[in-house]
């Protein structure tokens, strides 16, 4: 529970932080609110040489408006997120750890870290969200989806950083995240992201993904064809919902079988759908 | 006599004096102090359940930076000493060695191999990557029942055997009650259950620390700062086992953070932290990380029980069977046997059984050791009875509460001789159990339940019953000596009076967070008429405190309470000569109330306390023959238990889709006898009920196939927090004990021993018709979705 010792800085630009990364090669880190990273380095899971601390990025936290796109910087912490009225990413940043996790854990830092378990990742993976990435070498735009690549792994290279999330406004969607886990404060056992478009009483689109149902976070695509066209109606959500397990590789672990996780998976689709259509 | 003013401290809910302190930051926790010259310890902990150590290599670690000394079990082997129990509870028990720096095997996860001692504690944690050790695997043994079959690998090879003890209770032969054996052929009904106590880890806030300073040189003295509950039996084992004399020996608890039980002990690592300050002859501190304690503090219940109940259609009781497979882990604690037998007396719960019989096996196996854990025997015992009497109310066809209506002792039979052999002195089911089931709106629940068993609602409601008593007031010490307990059970108090009129009290029964500081000063004030702020309680430094038996089974009020005001009585007869003096009259026709004495009869002219102590100090005019001082010592040994008792009653939902569970309603009646401090026993009781509801839901110990713990964080080991807990309505009914001066009975344990089966047992009675009888706990939302899947497919 003691890290080994580490060189710190905190630099106060991101070309700055890039180069620190880009020198310290595989012996860099970077710090952004310190939630997984502080654990991992007092299990002496990782033990870096250098420290990158975000902290003093600035222009890293924030949510700003750009056309049909809202664009949330990496440093934005859970608590402001659970405070701003960003589509889904609000109500599942307030579901994440206890109050002092959201006060300093990130929205960048929780991406980066790509948890299985993590609730924002899922979000991201809902919503399309696009990774702005900067490196040595300039920016690159990485999707939702070629983002996550494995347990705990992305597509961020040594010395690049997270700086912004791009997430679509969602004008007319209803969004609902539903979660459950062993205490209120504890990761998910499984949670589902939905999302539903409605034209003319019936679903015209719907985008659902999930959380801790594989080493990174899934689009139940069964799930969002069968919905695609039909009623707004309870037996068709729940048709469609059963779906839900496909295609998934939950793991066993000590709070749940993989078994567990695909029935919970489906019960969550059909009750993260209702709540969104407002059933 | 005047209204007594006897009765203005004790019954009044005082804040807490301790709390300014604690709440602020200003505390003594042990890994707060620094001594001067002091180094810093840690311990290299084995990887493996079971293996030979053939070799261990410390030189690198010896020669990094900072470092002034590195040693393993090998180096220490002559001067370490020993770990000892101190219940050997039958005579042909085994009992293993018990090292703090393994030698020649390691016997679990975590056990202590190999130390660094350095100039900061990064330092010493770095350099024990550094130590290389030769370890030849063994075979491990984790399940109980598998350790006693035939053929199991030995977790202790010279045994012989996986097996510590068996040690029996029968009615019959103990001529508290008839033989189980003889009620089997005429029973009408016999339910035969398994219930399994999880493994669960003691997790008190403040995590173990110590700090030993040695002797500097020929006749000093050495100081041992510890977390622990235990100051007075900890010095007095360190003089044992190590040979250090007794009086060269200081033990300070300082603020001590929690204990649980978990630091009702006494541990490897202050053994090694003694022999690594003696080696370097500096004081050396050693403070634990969260997963070391996880891993190295013992944990608690793990127990197998198997019960038959026997009865008649109408649903009374004739008789209880019991057989228990205790796992002990790897070495006996200071009480691991025993801790079985601490329920052994309660497993007739509050009952009229007229047979009973109890077994209990104790198991080696390669794990941490198991210890006293909040209500150590009791819990389980409460548990295993109350759980099994809902199951004869099914078998019979009526409601829970009824079936124990029909056994229960009622008011007017106290005292009432048990079949277990104890005598419980007074109590009041009826009350308690009438008013918890008032607060709860028990017909209009099972009314709610009935609608939703009707309307097939995927929301199930669930009522847990779970009424109980339990012995407190740890002990007697004739009875403990009968138990083959290595110790007494009486506890020790002095009150000093100052000059001023102040008092100070010492108290052996030293706290790790129950308030005795407010309770003792409530107790005091009364006895003596003095204000509660003129009282200072000290405790937890054996040179101001140097006789104790401490902080456990809610033992503190009803035996250490008593002490103080056998104290404070001989203070005040004390005084009462100095007072009679100096108000020209014989003692006799002086009356103590409203805090003076005053001439019977002639109320006008009074001497307080604090007159008398100015007198005394002064002395100048005393009675002939009298010795100036007010002080007085006092040491009470209680001849028998205290059995507080309540009802407890919960309405759960069930989730059946999920399997999760929400407790929608939480109500406890508690009767703890007569009440020093209301909002402290309030505090108890919520305390100890989160903790029952933890065991019932969350809390679970768990060892992978190899014996590695998997739950050795606070990540994997799912405590709930306040958000996961009800809101606990309590009330009391109070019926007080007859078995001591003030009607006191303890109150520490209640809640948990309480709690865990009236929460199991609501979720059972939710999907009862579903034909589920049992959920194993923790009932996560994964064992209740399990358990209505297999009755349903
Ligand atoms: C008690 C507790 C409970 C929690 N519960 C939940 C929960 O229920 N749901 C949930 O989703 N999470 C939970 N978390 C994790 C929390 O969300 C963390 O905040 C998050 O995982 C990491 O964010 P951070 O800012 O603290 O990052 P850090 O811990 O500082 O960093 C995490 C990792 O990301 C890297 N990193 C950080 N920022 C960047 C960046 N901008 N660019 C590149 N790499 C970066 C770091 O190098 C590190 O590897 C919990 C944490 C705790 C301690």
């Amino acid at each position: 529970m003691i890290p080994a010792a580490f060189d710190y800085i905190r630099p106060s630009t991101v070309e700055d932080a890039v180069n620190a990364l880009a020198d310290a090669g595989e012996e860099g880190k970077v710090l952004a609110g310190g939630q997984s990273l502080l654990p991992v380095l007092r299990l002496r899971l990782a033990a870096p040489a250098l420290l990158v601390d975000l902290g003093g990025l600035s222009q890293l936290r924030g949510i700003r408006e750009d056309g049909d796109m809202l664009v949330i910087g990496a440093m934005t912490t859970h608590a402001e997120l659970a405070a701003s009225s960003v589509p889904l990413l609000a109500q599942v940043a307030a579901t994440v750890g206890d109050r002092q996790v959201r006060h300093r854990g990130t929205l960048g830092g929780s991406l980066s870290h790509a948890d299985p378990a993590g609730d924002l990742p899922t979000a991201a993976v809902a919503l399309d969200a696009q990774m702005v990435l900067a490196g040595p070498h300039g920016r690159r735009t990485v999707a939702a989806s070629d983002f996550f690549v494995d347990l705990f792994t992305t597509a961020l290279a040594p010395d690049e950083l997270l700086i912004e999330v791009r997430v679509p406004k969602l004008q007319g969607w209803q969004t609902h995240y539903t979660k459950v886990g062993r205490t209120a404060q504890a990761w998910a056992t499984v949670a589902v992201a939905a999302a539903v478009r409605r034209e003319n009483g019936s679903i015209a689109q719907a985008r659902v993904a999930l959380t801790n149902m594989g080493p990174t976070p899934v689009r139940a695509s069964a799930v969002e064809q069968a919905l695609a066209g039909v009623a707004v109606d309870g037996d068709a959500i729940a048709a469609a919902a059963a779906h839900a397990a496909e295609g998934t590789a939950p793991a066993s672990d000590t709070t749940a079988s993989a078994e567990y996780r695909s029935h919970l998976a489906k019960v969550l689709t059909r009750r993260a759908l209702l709540a969104a259509v407002g059933r | 006599m005047t209204a007594v003013a006897e009765n203005t401290e004790v019954g009044r809910a005082r804040l807490r004096k301790e709390d300014a302190r604690l709440l602020t930051g200003r505390t003594r926790w042990t890994d707060n102090i620094a001594v001067p010259g002091m180094l810093h310890m840690a311990i290299l902990r084995s990887p493996h359940a079971h293996a030979r150590i053939n070799s261990v290599d410390v030189s690198a670690a010896a020669a990094a930076p900072n470092v002034v000394a590195a040693f393993c079990g090998k180096d220490v082997a002559e001067t370490q000493g020993v770990l000892a129990c101190a219940w050997p509870v039958t005579e042909d028990i085994v009992m293993p060695t018990y090292l703090p720096l393994a030698v020649t095997e390691v016997r679990h996860v975590g056990e202590p191999v190999a130390v660094v001692v350095a100039r900061d504690r990064a330092s010493a944690v770095d350099a024990l990557q550094l130590i290389e050790v030769d370890y030849d695997p063994l075979p491990v043994v984790l399940d109980i029942e598998a350790a006693l079959a035939e053929g199991s690998p030995l977790v202790h090879e010279d045994k012989g055997t996986n097996k510590c003890y068996t040690w029996v209770f029968d009615s019959a032969a103990a001529g508290s009650g008839g033989d189980v054996a003889g009620v089997v052929a005429d029973a009408e009904i016999t339910i035969k259950r398994r219930y399994v106590q999880q493994r669960l880890i003691p997790s008190f806030m403040e995590p173990r620390s110590v700090i030993v300073e040695p002797a500097a040189g020929e006749g000093g003295s050495w100081t041992v700062y510890s977390a622990t509950q235990i100051p007075h039996i900890l010095r007095f084992l360190l003089a044992a086992t190590t040979g250090t004399p007794e009086h060269k020996i200081r033990v300070i608890a300082p603020d001590v953070g929690g204990g649980f039980g978990g630091k009702l002990a006494v541990t490897p690592e202050e053994w090694i932290a003694f022999a690594a300050a003696n080696r370097v002859g500096r004081p050396v501190k050693y403070t634990e990380t969260r997963s070391e304690a996880m891993v190295s503090a013992h944990h608690g219940r793990d127990v197998i029980q198997d019960l038959t109940l026997y009865a008649k259609r109408d649903g009374t009781v004739t008789g209880l069977d019991v057989k228990l497979l205790a796992n002990m882990g790897a070495y006996l604690g200071i009480v691991t046997p025993g801790v079985p037998l601490l329920g052994a007396f309660m497993y007739n719960g509050i009952y009229k059984f007229p047979a009973y019989r109890f077994e209990c096996t104790g198991v080696f196996t390669t794990t941490t050791k198991t210890d006293a854990y909040r209500g150590a025997g009791r819990p389980e015992a409460t548990y295993a009875i109350e759980r099994i009497m809902d199951e004869l109310a099914a078998e019979v066809g009526i409601d829970p509460m009824e079936v124990r209506r029909r056994n229960w002792i009622r008011h007017e039979e106290f005292p009432f001789g048990t079949v277990a052999g104890l005598t419980y002195d007074s109590g009041n089911y009826e009350a308690a159990t009438d008013k918890a089931m008032q607060l709860l709106g028990y017909d209009e629940l099972r009314a709610e339940q009935a609608a939703r068993r009707e309307s097939n609602d995927p929301k199930q409601l669930g009522i847990g019953i779970s009424t109980y008593t339990e012995m407190c007031g740890l002990a007697p010490s004739r009875v403990l000596g009968a138990l083959r307990y290595g110790a007494g059970g009486w506890e020790s108090a002095s009150v000093r009076v100052l000059p001023t009129g102040k008092v100070e009290v010492v108290t052996g029964s030293s706290p790790h967070g129950q308030g005795h500081v407010t309770s003792w000063s409530q107790i005091v004030a009364d006895q003596l008429g003095v204000p509660f702020d003129d009282v200072e309680v000290l405790h937890g430094d054996t040179r101001t405190s140097h006789k104790g038996l401490d902080t456990y089974g809610s033992r503190s009020l009803a035996v250490g309470g008593i002490a103080l005001v056998m104290a404070s009585q001989k203070v005040r007869e004390k005084a009462r000569v100095i007072a009679a003096h100096m108000l020209e009259c014989s003692p006799d026709d002086v009356e103590f109330a409203d805090g003076a004495f005053r001439v019977k009869g002639s109320p006008e002219a009074s001497k307080t306390i604090a007159d008398c102590a100015l007198a005394v100090f002064a002395a100048h005019n005393l009675p002939d023959g009298v010795e100036p001082t007010l002080d007085s010592e006092a040491t009470f040994d209680p001849e028998g238990f205290s059995f507080p008792h309540g009802t407890h009653l919960c309405a759960i939902e069930v989730d059946t889709e999920t399997g999760e569970v929400a407790i929608r309603q939480y109500v406890c009646v508690d009767d703890v006898g007569r009440v020093v401090n209301p909002l402290i026993v309030e505090g108890q009781v919520h305390g100890g009920v989160a903790q029952g509801i933890a065991q019932a839901l969350y809390e679970e110990a768990v060892y992978d196939a190899e014996g590695n713990l998997l739950t050795s964080s606070f990540a994997d080991y799912t405590l709930p927090s306040s958000a996961d807990l009800p809101d606990i309505v309590s009330d009391r009914t109070e019926t007080p004990a007859t078995s001591n001066p003030l009607g006191v009975k303890g109150v520490g344990e209640a809640g948990t021993i309480a709690a865990t089966p009236a929460v199991v047992n609501a979720i059972v009675d939710a999907l009862r018709p579903f034909g589920v009888i049992d959920v194993q706990m923790p009932c996560t939302p994964e064992r209740v979705w399990r358990a209505l899947k297999e009755v349903i497919a």
